[in-house]
């Protein structure tokens, strides 16, 4: 048998269909959050339509993608949002959505329990009212909680609650565990990337170095909390946390974006990491086997400036997305690098080289008129 | 992806007929193939094409030996009984 690393070079090479697919359905959302990683707020005019979606299903089915991470926006706010899950699980493609939780109501969730292949994540960033609210604002602890009640008292069965981990909520995972156990839901906790309206929050979000470090202990401690492979940077502290550990940016990653757009990761909605659109002849398939981007991205990448770095076995040289938008070679240290040597990178910038995302969905701002 | 599976280890025993599990799809890859069990939602990595053909054989077998001396030099025999046992583990294989 070929070993575990010989099967990290090959997924590195890409696969013939995605094994992390996520979809966003739609930019539209009734929330605001801070560190949205799609600047998520207003519907785009150009959003797939009801029968484009069915589409994407069928070509799921040929490529024999077996499962789909659906996300927005909030995608319960799709006026199809029910149809489309009926139509994916009725052709046996397995359904993972994120929301928000504002949308489930005890109804729908009698629904939601009694679709079979269906897991639900509701995301919370704190594990308190006042640490969630200020990142995903006023009312959104409370809406995430009933959600979870209503999912509890319908007997949805293993729902998720899924974290993103910032300065501010890093101290609470003892909490996030309690309340998960609570609701008899599954604790994921993923990394926060300076992607979306991330790029404008992320400095003073982002976990500190003695919070990653303390995050790494108890992820060790913790083998059952779901990571979404997000936390491979951490690897270089230790023995490596469960998970395929490589970025999978277009190799076994990809985003089908609200309008059709295809990324090489949910986290570099970027017009540099653009690799096609699922409207173009050939679809979604054509795009993931022949985009130059993807082609470019299987190819054997140099370990750059962490080359001489002893844990670059380990960590792979960190998240692309996250070197990207603050501004650092991708073939060098992650921000994070938990060495120091992403800090060190960042200061060594001549000015701060902030990337911005390609689109902006953000509700505009109230200007308050003041009469004089 | 990998968790853990310590509870209810099946026996696997190769003097016996396996096949693959009807929850089971198979989607074929360079480095072998991705098998999902629709029942547990587990993606499990088929690591070469030798082991993927030896699978989608065992249920024309009456047992896995044979399966084994069907498909593989002897030598091969003990490290890819281990890895059908693992697939047996994984509720990929099913007894017959």
């Amino acid at each position: 048998m070929p070993a575990d690393l010989s099967l990290r070079d090959r997924f590195k090479q890409g696969l013939d269909a995605p094994i992390c697919l996520t979809w966003e359905l739609t930019y539209a959302c009734n929330l605001a959050c801070i560190h949205c990683l799609s600047s998520s707020g207003r519907r785009d005019p150009r959003e797939l339509t009801t029968a484009e979606a069915k589409r994407i299903i069928d070509e799921m089915v040929e490529m024999q993608i077996f499962y789909v991470n659906i996300g927005g926006g909030e995608p319960m706010v799709r006026t199809d949002f029910f149809e489309l899950l009926d139509y994916a699980s009725s052709q046996n493609v397995g359904v993972k959505f994120s929301t928000n939780g504002t949308r489930i109501t005890a109804e729908n969730a009698k629904y939601l329990a009694g679709l079979g292949y269906l897991d639900i994540q509701i995301s919370l960033d704190g594990a308190d009212r006042a640490t969630n609210d200020a990142i995903r604002g006023e009312g959104s602890y409370d809406a995430a909680l009933q959600a979870m009640e209503h999912l509890k008292n319908a007997n949805f069965g293993e729902f998720k609650i899924s974290v993103v981990i910032t300065r501010q909520n890093a101290g609470q995972l003892d909490d996030f565990r309690a309340l998960a156990d609570r609701f008899g839901a599954q604790l994921r906790l993923t990394r926060l990337r300076p992607s979306g309206r991330g790029v404008d929050t992320w400095e003073e979000l982002h976990p500190t170095a003695q919070q990653q470090r303390d995050l790494y202990g108890w992820l060790v401690n913790h083998p059952d909390t779901l990571t979404g492979d997000s936390f491979f940077h951490l690897n270089a502290l230790g023995d490596p946390i469960d998970g395929l550990n490589l970025c999978g940016a277009g190799r076994v990653v990809c985003l089908i974006d609200p309008i059709g757009d295809v990324y090489a990761c949910p986290f570099v909605i970027h017009d540099e990491f653009l690799a096609g659109n699922v409207r173009a002849p050939g679809g979604f398939a054509k795009v993931w086997k022949t985009s130059e981007l993807f082609q470019e991205l299987r190819e054997p990448n140099s370990a750059g400036a962490c080359a001489s770095c002893g844990s670059y076995d380990a960590c792979q040289g960190g998240c692309m997305a996250a070197k990207f938008f603050t501004g650092l070679p991708l073939d060098g240290p992650d921000p994070e690098c938990v060495l120091g040597h992403g800090e060190t990178a960042l200061k060594a910038q001549p000015v701060q080289l902030l990337r911005r995302p390609s689109g902006d969905h953000s509700k505009p701002i109230p200007v308050a008129l003041v009469a004089n | 992806m990998s968790s853990s599976s310590a509870t209810e280890v099946p026996s696997f025993d190769v003097a016996k007929g396996w096949t693959l599990s009807p929850e089971v799809a198979i989607r074929p890859e360079k480095f072998g193939a991705l098998a999902y069990h629709y029942g547990n939602r587990r993606l499990v990595f088929l690591k070469s094409p030798e082991l993927v053909t030896l699978v989608e054989a065992l249920s024309k077998f009456p047992s896995v030996t044979e399966a084994l001396h069907a498909n593989l030099a002897p030598e091969r025999h003990a490290s890819y009984a281990r890895a059908l046992a693992r697939l047996a583990d994984s509720e990929v294989l099913v007894a017959r």
